[in-house]
């Protein structure tokens, strides 16, 4: 086959930016099923809540959706919080995690999903800012700003958590407590509080994550559910709770993606994702730097 | 007389810790082998690759003549390979005669034929608590349990398997003075039956009253094998395990 | 209660049914009730697996999707034949072709068996949460060959006509009332055989891998084996279910068969009917299932959906086992 070489150049291209946005959205569950063992499936709902308050603020009061989920950074703290404790009041002190947990989760999925409908009905919505629009040029290469601004702050927030973790007495807590919970009691800091802050963020970064996604690409109640499949894809492929594999892992997600669509057709796009969660789960469930 | 029991160099890691470097261990038919060793030493993730739980890396586990690797945990259950758990793990949506049927059924069963009709399922789970010492519990629920009766529980179900060699791990932790000489004797008697035992414990008095021969685990590796007497006075083992 | 009577109870049940229904004849009754005896079909078949083994399936859909459009590639292969073949294979072919429906059923049961059996063999090695997400990125890969496959229609669809009568001997039925009948039936067949696995040692041992799958495996349980047939009856049952779908709804869409209604609802019936017992999925989709036809026809169909969810958030974290388990716990504290 006879491959255009700028358009294959600007496919990887796009892909790498696409990977550092997936890698934030990612951020969150690597959180909450890497380290707490979560399976937090209705994640991409909270992402697709971000992208519609983002867009409501952004249409109403024309502030900039990444401004927007900033402020909002609190709101779904608290909102993760909440969710934790209800998780663990009904499933984790009773010891039932594993089918009612996710089923909860499902049912939040769908509920938030049917209320966006409903609120919102079912058209595409889309932000407006100053860099969506605009690209840079380097040659051949095209970096589109609507997707390269997002990329950046999308790799900010990545390395912000990734120090919050490894540098501060809370985020060593959290690591602490998805390997030994006793060890983190005689710590004298209660697992329990740690595991909700720790929940709290991960929803937290599902704000900023939407805000990022509707720069990208126009949003619609539904776009949630292609997401479960790239967010646990790149999960399992980078190793549970690996930083470092999660980014590597969605960077190649990015990229095969936007090969596929390139070359192959945007229909294809989503098989691309949870193909290679399939194989991933079948062949090498440990992922590329696990365990 | 043939090893009923042979692991050959083990060795087993979880990333880049390793938990079993290079175990060699055998065990004769009706032997009574003690594991003892100190926490995290690697004793329970041994079992575990010798019953199929975990696959180890390297090495093979050779039981009654056939080798053992690549088979699934029930399959090696099947061939007379039992353990019980270090934290019981009954089932706990079913009554302690019904928890008793399960072994019977799927082992027992799968390797004899279903020679027993219900009533005849009925009289042995009846007889194995009895032996233990819950057949008034038959009907009741795991959740009913005391510490003890769990235990026992455990060591019950992994007897209804019928094995010829048994593995209890830690079956005593933090159980009174009787309750541990209760314990032992049950352990005794099902070993004068002809069965082959693994005792994996902390507690020296019960590892030395009831073990023929003493197994040391420090760090994954095996630091000594022999007689108890001899194993209590080896330097090396006090400076590990059993302290000063 | 043994199997035998319990069969002639439900026929005898199933008959007064439809003899209401046939007295009835009202078209309406038909349609509705063709759509909840399908989700009790569809829910005692995810009980299989979730309630029973404790391995929750997200991709009903997709096989209640297979069952749909194994059918739907058939029927178009009828109207092919005679471009695809030439005459003396083409008028042979026209013998056999179009397939009646209960012919449909066993094929897409089998289809829709054999993906749950591959899609348990792969995946079936990994903890139950990794199992649930896999069942749902199976949907997707489905769903998008599916939508990429023009033969049954591709993203347009696909028209299926839905003849006005049956016709057996002289004797004749609306074709709507046969569909009903045929879900009648596969109902039963549902219900039977979920019963008799609660009662039999297969069910036993489905209790184990869903109560400590570990233990299980050291008290001798095959769990692998169990749980691929759980798999592959389960998805064979909504394969069977999906087979005459697209008689009765027409036009087939992907996003419609896929649809995650599906899939919510096939994991809502049966958690809060309750989930240890075949009576569980049976309450909760003559429950469910009446509800939200009420609510389509009075409200909406994306308010019903929403009642649905938030349902099912409701019941897991108050009721976990769902209506039977409050019935059961109300039983046995007058007992004591």
């Amino acid at each position: 086959m006879d491959i255009p070489f700028d358009l294959l150049i600007n496919a990887i291209v796009a892909g790498l930016l696409l990977g550092g946005f997936y890698a934030a959205v990612t951020a969150g569950v690597s959180i909450s099923f890497g380290m707490l063992d979560i399976v937090n499936i209705a994640h991409p709902a909270f992402i697709i809540l971000g992208s519609y308050i983002a867009y409501f603020i952004n249409i109403n009061f024309g502030i900039d959706p990444i401004i927007v989920s900033l402020i909002m950074l609190p709101v779904f703290f608290t909102l993760g919080t909440l969710v934790y404790h209800v998780y663990y009041l009904s499933f984790e002190r009773r010891g039932q995690e594993s089918l009612r947990g996710l089923a909860f989760f499902f049912g939040l999925l769908f509920v938030t999903e049917v209320v966006l409908i409903l609120v919102f009905g079912v058209d595409y919505r889309y932000v407006e800012a100053r860099y969506i629009g605009p690209s840079l040029h380097f040659g051949m290469i095209d970096l589109p700003l609507r997707m390269l601004v997002p990329c950046l702050v999308a790799l900010a927030l990545f390395a912000a958590i990734e120090l919050f973790i490894t540098r501060t007495f809370t985020g060593r807590a959290i690591m602490a407590v998805s390997q030994d919970q006793l060890a983190l009691q005689l710590m004298a800091a209660d697992p329990i509080r740690i595991k909700r802050i720790a929940f709290g963020i991960s929803i937290a970064t599902a704000a900023v994550a939407g805000a990022l996604l509707i720069i990208i690409q126009p949003v619609e109640p539904s776009v949630g559910r292609e997401y479960i499949g790239r967010v646990f894809a790149i999960c399992v492929l980078g190793g549970l709770g690996s930083m470092p594999g999660t980014l590597i892992a969605a960077v190649m997600l990015g990229v095969v993606e936007s090969l596929t669509a390139t070359f192959y057709g945007p229909s294809w796009a989503p098989a691309v994702a949870f193909g290679f969660l399939l194989l991933t789960l079948a062949f090498r469930p440990a992922g590329l730097l696990g365990r | 007389m043939t090893t009923l029991l042979h692991v050959n160099n083990i060795s087993k890691r979880f990333g880049g810790f390793v938990a079993l470097d290079d175990i060699d261990l055998e065990v004769e038919p009706g032997e009574r082998l003690g594991l003892i060793g100190p926490n995290g030493s690697g004793k329970s993730t041994l079992v575990n690759c010798i019953c199929g739980t975990l696959q180890n890396e390297s090495g093979s586990v050779v039981f009654d003549g056939h080798a053992m690797d690549g088979l699934a945990a029930h399959e090696r259950t099947h061939r007379g390979l039992a353990r019980s758990f270090q934290l019981p793990r009954p089932f706990y949506s079913m009554t302690l005669a019904d928890n008793l049927r399960i072994p019977l059924l799927y082992t027992v069963h799968a390797r004899m034929g279903p020679l027993r009709s219900a009533g005849d399922l009925d009289a042995r789970c009846h007889e194995l608590l009895d032996l233990f010492g819950l057949a008034k519990k038959a009907k009741q629920m795991p959740r009913d349990l005391t510490q003890v009766e769990m235990r026992k529980l455990e060591l019950a179900r992994a007897m209804a398997a019928e094995p010829k060699l048994l593995i209890a791990d830690e079956s005593m932790a933090g159980l009174s003075h009787s309750e541990i000489d209760d314990i032992l004797t049950l352990l005794a008697r099902l070993n004068e039956r002809g069965i082959t035992i693994i005792l994996i414990e902390h507690i020296m008095r019960a590892v030395m009253s009831f073990s023929q021969r003493l197994a040391v685990l420090v760090s994954g590796k095996k630091i000594a094998d022999g007689k108890p007497e001899e194993i209590v006075h080896d330097p090396e083992v006090v400076r590990a395990y059993l302290g000063q | 209660m043994n199997t035998t009577k319990f069969i002639l109870a439900m026929i005898a049940a199933a008959a007064a049914v439809l003899a209401i229904a046939h007295w009835l004849n009202v078209d309406y009754f038909f349609f509705a009730a063709y759509t909840i005896l399908q989700f009790i079909v569809l829910a005692t078949a995810w009980n299989i697996l979730g309630g029973y083994c404790g391995y929750v399936n997200f991709g009903s859909a997709a096989f209640f999707a297979l069952g749909a459009y194994s059918s739907v590639a058939l029927i178009k292969f009828d109207g092919a034949i005679d471009s695809w073949f030439p005459e003396g294979v083409a008028s042979f072919l026209h013998h056999i072709f179009p397939l009646p429906i209960p012919v449909l059923i066993v094929i897409g049961s089998v289809v829709s068996g054999v993906v749950g059996f591959g899609m348990g063999y792969l995946t079936l090695r990994l903890r139950g949460a990794f199992f649930a997400i896999a069942t749902l990125a199976m949907a997707v890969v489905l769903q998008t060959l599916v939508v990429n496959w023009d033969f049954v229609g591709g993203s347009r669809g696909a028209y299926i006509i839905r003849p006005d009568t049956l016709e057996v001997g002289s004797w004749q039925i609306s074709y709507i009332e046969y569909l009903f009948v045929l879900m009648l039936i596969l109902t039963m067949i549902a219900l039977v055989t979920a019963r008799t696995i609660e009662r039999s040692q297969l069910g036993f041992g489905f209790a184990t891998i869903r109560d400590d799958e570990l233990a299980a495996e050291a008290c001798g349980v095959p769990t692998l084996r169990l749980k691929l047939i759980a798999t592959t009856l389960s998805g064979a049952f909504m394969g069977m279910a999906g087979a005459p779908f697209p008689y009765y709804i027409g036009y087939l869409q992907p996003a419609s068969a896929f649809g995650l209604e599906y899939a919510v609802n096939s994991i809502a019936m049966p958690m809060i009917g309750g989930t240890t017992s075949w009576v569980g999925p049976l309450v909760g989709a003559i429950l469910l299932g009446s509800a939200q036809q009420y609510a389509t026809v009075t409200i909406s169909s994306a308010v019903n959906l929403l009642i649905v969810g938030l349902m099912l958030v409701g019941f897991v974290i108050i009721a976990p086992n769902g209506l039977i388990g409050l019935v059961q716990e109300r039983s046995r504290r007058r007992q004591s």
